[in-house]
């Protein structure tokens, strides 16, 4: 045990039923027992539309890596919601998102930001990260698909001479186009960096169904550890052509959007919440567990809201669910449930 | 949000048990008519109690589309002053060989007490809160300054006592099993006791409630499983122990530092009185005084929407005076609009007290309020009272009470 929590489990004895951290809020807003959290320090305009908000998390915070994102809670009219971000800032340093304004919560994030403010965290993770050796990079980003790429560039560049980086990054226009004026320094310092810009309002979308386009761009592209960031599109066309030229394993793709099935009706069921005591029914549609226990009042888990970051795991105590996005059926006692796309399929026992 | 490990660690709470009759499930009927109503509403007709309804229920649907930014401003900085308040005070008894510092430090952690019980605790705990998603203010992890832990009062209360309030036989508030507070409650000898078993109670009312929330009584008449109550006796042992370690060994241990040590442990002691009389009176005026009508099942049998809220209004009653004072009677001042709408935030029932009181007038319904300190005298007036047998005779007392001992 650590000095730290020895001494807020001494306090403790004074402090119960509440913790130490409670009462040390007081003082240090940052300070908390069961919601990580961070102070804004400073939110710096990007292009029209985007900001970059930088914040120091309290403690329990683990350094990210470059590529990562976590997720970040907002309260907005006084309910707190939760985002998945890619972190921008380089590896090890403070935290920093960039966010664009679309959607309910990067809206308010870009429109309402101010130094001082608290967010809630939770702590960094995914897999999308650079490689272990020294290889040449394609980084293939659009929109703000540029985000996680940004955190890998500004990560790797200072520290190895070595680096072999292109960056073909989409933007509609030059005026929507994230960090361009860093690119281009950057570009103009390293030697091993380069950045190609595609303006698809007046240049169109790469094709990817040939190689035509990208062997332009990137002629040695097949020879290249290539990382993918951006729309959903981006993706699944990129993944079809380095599966077509059999360099799949060289490929990399973090993904932010997740299609549900367009007919994925869980059959519905009766859930019952077991730690909360609460029970609520469920229709034949595809309502998710997650917002079947929300509406019902339990304090359900939850991040991405889309299958992906897996914060919304609970165990399943009895009964089964259908996974919104496969139609996979689960029954197994214990197992955990990623209640935001999974439906009741007959009644369903969670241990939450 | 991630859970922290100490959140999934929580004790599972699912009761499968129920009190006598069957649980009540879903949502009551809109339509529909009751054999008899309750004299104090016998003239409304089924039309009229539909129609109340929907009144209410509008009144509920506007509070629940208006929370928001500023409902958590309200309950973050009620938490902030709660915390100060104890933080201070309990500094304050460290100091407490100073007269003026025993005053301060033993005012301030009652009223941080009262302050963490009732605008804070009670409410959480009724989920008013749970909209904002914060967990720390959340109904199913908050934990309150209170012997009696919060998972076993929710079901006692939240569940038992709001659904079935004033049924006689089912709402097991009415009298908590050891007081008789309606003539419908038949005289047993014990009830002798009723004026000296309450005054005791409030002193000690957090112990009370928390052997109440145990429900001994159930357990042995097989309504309770024997393994429900080892849980919920082990939960409580917990939570006692920390809170007497807490309260009568850590604070005044350190106030010995500075020669404090016994005047803090008084000054705790003192505290938690202090507390415990004050959660005892405000609970009290909101069920026993003068005005409150108790139902039978038989009346209930087939209750509406409607209906359930005109026993709401009925089987409560109000208590009038300066917003400072609903906050530290945690708004259940507000006792009427809180039975009528349970989980709605606490800082709205002083807003929409004047339109619940106009509905009484309109429907002809009574509304039982008053200052705290008719209220009291009401309610222990009607303990006193109902301590005697309901044929005492005032002219010969003696012998009246002999025939019922013998009886």
């Amino acid at each position: 045990m650590g000095a730290r929590s020895f001494a807020l489990s001494a306090a403790s004895v004074f402090t119960t039923p509440a913790r130490p951290q409670d009462f040390l809020r007081l003082v240090n807003p940052l300070s908390s027992a069961r919601q990580l959290r961070g102070v804004v320090t400073s939110v710096t305009p990007e292009c029209a539309g985007s900001v970059t908000i930088a914040f120091r998390p309290g403690h329990g915070w683990q350094a990210h890596e470059a590529g990562q994102y976590a997720r970040i809670g907002v309260e907005i009219d006084g309910v707190r919601q939760w985002r998945s971000y890619s972190l921008s800032a380089p590896a090890g340093q403070d935290p920093a998102i960039t966010v664009t304004s679309v959607g309910r919560v990067s809206r308010h994030l870009v429109e309402h930001t101010k130094v001082g403010d608290i967010v809630f965290l939770a702590p960094p993770q995914g897999d999308f990260l650079l490689p272990t050796g020294p290889r040449p990079l394609l980084m293939l980003t659009a929109g703000s698909g540029i985000t996680p790429v940004m955190s890998m560039i500004r990560t790797l560049l200072p520290r190895r001479a070595d680096a072999d980086v292109v960056l073909i990054h989409s933007s509609r226009t030059p005026e929507d186009t994230l960090f361009r004026s860093e690119l281009a320094m950057l570009d103009a310092d390293h030697d091993g960096f380069h950045v190609v810009h595609r303006h698809t309002g007046t240049d169109g979308r790469i094709d990817f169904t040939t190689p035509t386009d990208l062997e332009q761009l990137c002629p040695d592209w097949r020879s290249r550890k290539t990382y993918v960031c951006g729309p959903a599109e981006l993706l699944d066309d990129a993944t079809l052509m380095w599966r077509q030229h059999h360099v799949e394993d060289a490929l990399s793709v973090e993904r932010f959007e997740t299609a549900l099935l367009t007919d994925a009706s869980g059959t519905g069921g009766r859930v019952v919440f077991e730690k909360s005591d609460k029970e609520a029914d469920a229709d034949g549609s595809s309502t998710t567990l997650l917002e079947i226990g929300e509406e019902a009042g339990v304090l359900m888990p939850h991040g991405c809201r889309m299958g992906i970051c897996r914060s919304c795991l609970v165990p399943l105590r009895a009964g089964q669910v259908k996974d919104l996005r496969t139609g996979e059926i689960r029954s197994d006692e214990g197992d955990l449930i990623q209640t935001c796309i999974s439906a009741p399929a007959g009644p369903v026992h969670l241990d939450v | 949000m991630t859970l922290t490990t100490e959140e999934t660690k929580a004790q599972p709470t699912l009761r499968s048990h129920t009190a006598p009759t069957t649980r009540r499930t879903g949502v009551l009927p809109t339509e529909g008519s009751l054999l008899e109503r309750p004299p104090a509403a016998a003239h409304l007709s089924d039309e009229d109690v539909r129609r109340l309804g929907a009144e209410l229920d509008a009144i509920r649907d506007e509070v629940i589309g208006s929370r928001g930014a500023r409902d958590a401003a309200y309950i973050r900085r009620m938490i902030k002053i709660q915390k100060s308040l104890e933080f201070g005070g309990r500094v304050a008894l460290c100091f407490s060989r100073y007269k003026p510092a025993w005053i301060a430090g033993t005012g301030m952690v009652a009223l941080g007490k009262i302050l963490d019980n009732m605008e804070i605790g009670h409410n959480v705990l009724h989920g008013q809160w749970d909209w904002m998603r914060d967990p720390d203010i959340h109904s199913t992890t908050y934990e309150w300054d209170f012997v009696a832990p919060a998972r076993g009062w929710q079901h006692t209360h939240n569940d038992l006592h709001h659904t079935w309030t004033n049924v006689l036989g089912k709402d097991r508030d009415v009298g908590y099993n050891i007081l008789r507070v309606s003539e419908d409650q038949p005289w047993q000898k014990r009830d002798i006791a009723n004026p000296i078993v309450n005054f005791a109670l409030s002193f000690v009312f957090e112990w009370g409630i928390a052997s109440y929330d145990l429900e001994w009584d159930m357990v042995k008449a097989g309504y309770k499983s024997r393994e429900q109550f080892n849980d919920d006796l082990a939960a409580l042992k917990q939570k006692a122990a920390k809170m007497v370690v807490k309260e009568h060994i850590a604070l005044p241990a350190v106030a010995m530092l500075t020669g404090s040590g016994r005047r803090a442990l008084g000054g705790a002691v003192a505290a938690n009185a202090i507390r415990n009389v004050w959660a005892h009176s405000v609970i009290f005026c909101g069920h026993f005084p003068d005005g409150v009508d108790y139902f039978t099942e038989e009346m209930i049998d087939g209750e509406t929407r409607g209906d359930w809220y005109v026993r709401q209004m009925l089987g409560s009653a109000n208590m009038s005076g300066s917003p400072l004072f609903h906050i530290l009677t945690g708004n259940l001042s507000h006792q009427i609009e809180h039975h009528l709408f349970p989980d709605i935030p606490s800082n709205h029932y002083i807003k929409i007290a004047p339109k619940v009181r106009d509905i009484c007038r309109r429907y002809g319904l009574p509304y039982t309020t008053g200052p705290m300190g008719l209220q009291l005298a009401s309610t222990w007036q009607r303990i006193c009272s109902l301590a005697l047998p309901d044929d005492f005779d005032r002219k010969r007392p003696v012998a009246s009470l002999r025939a019922a001992f013998a009886r």
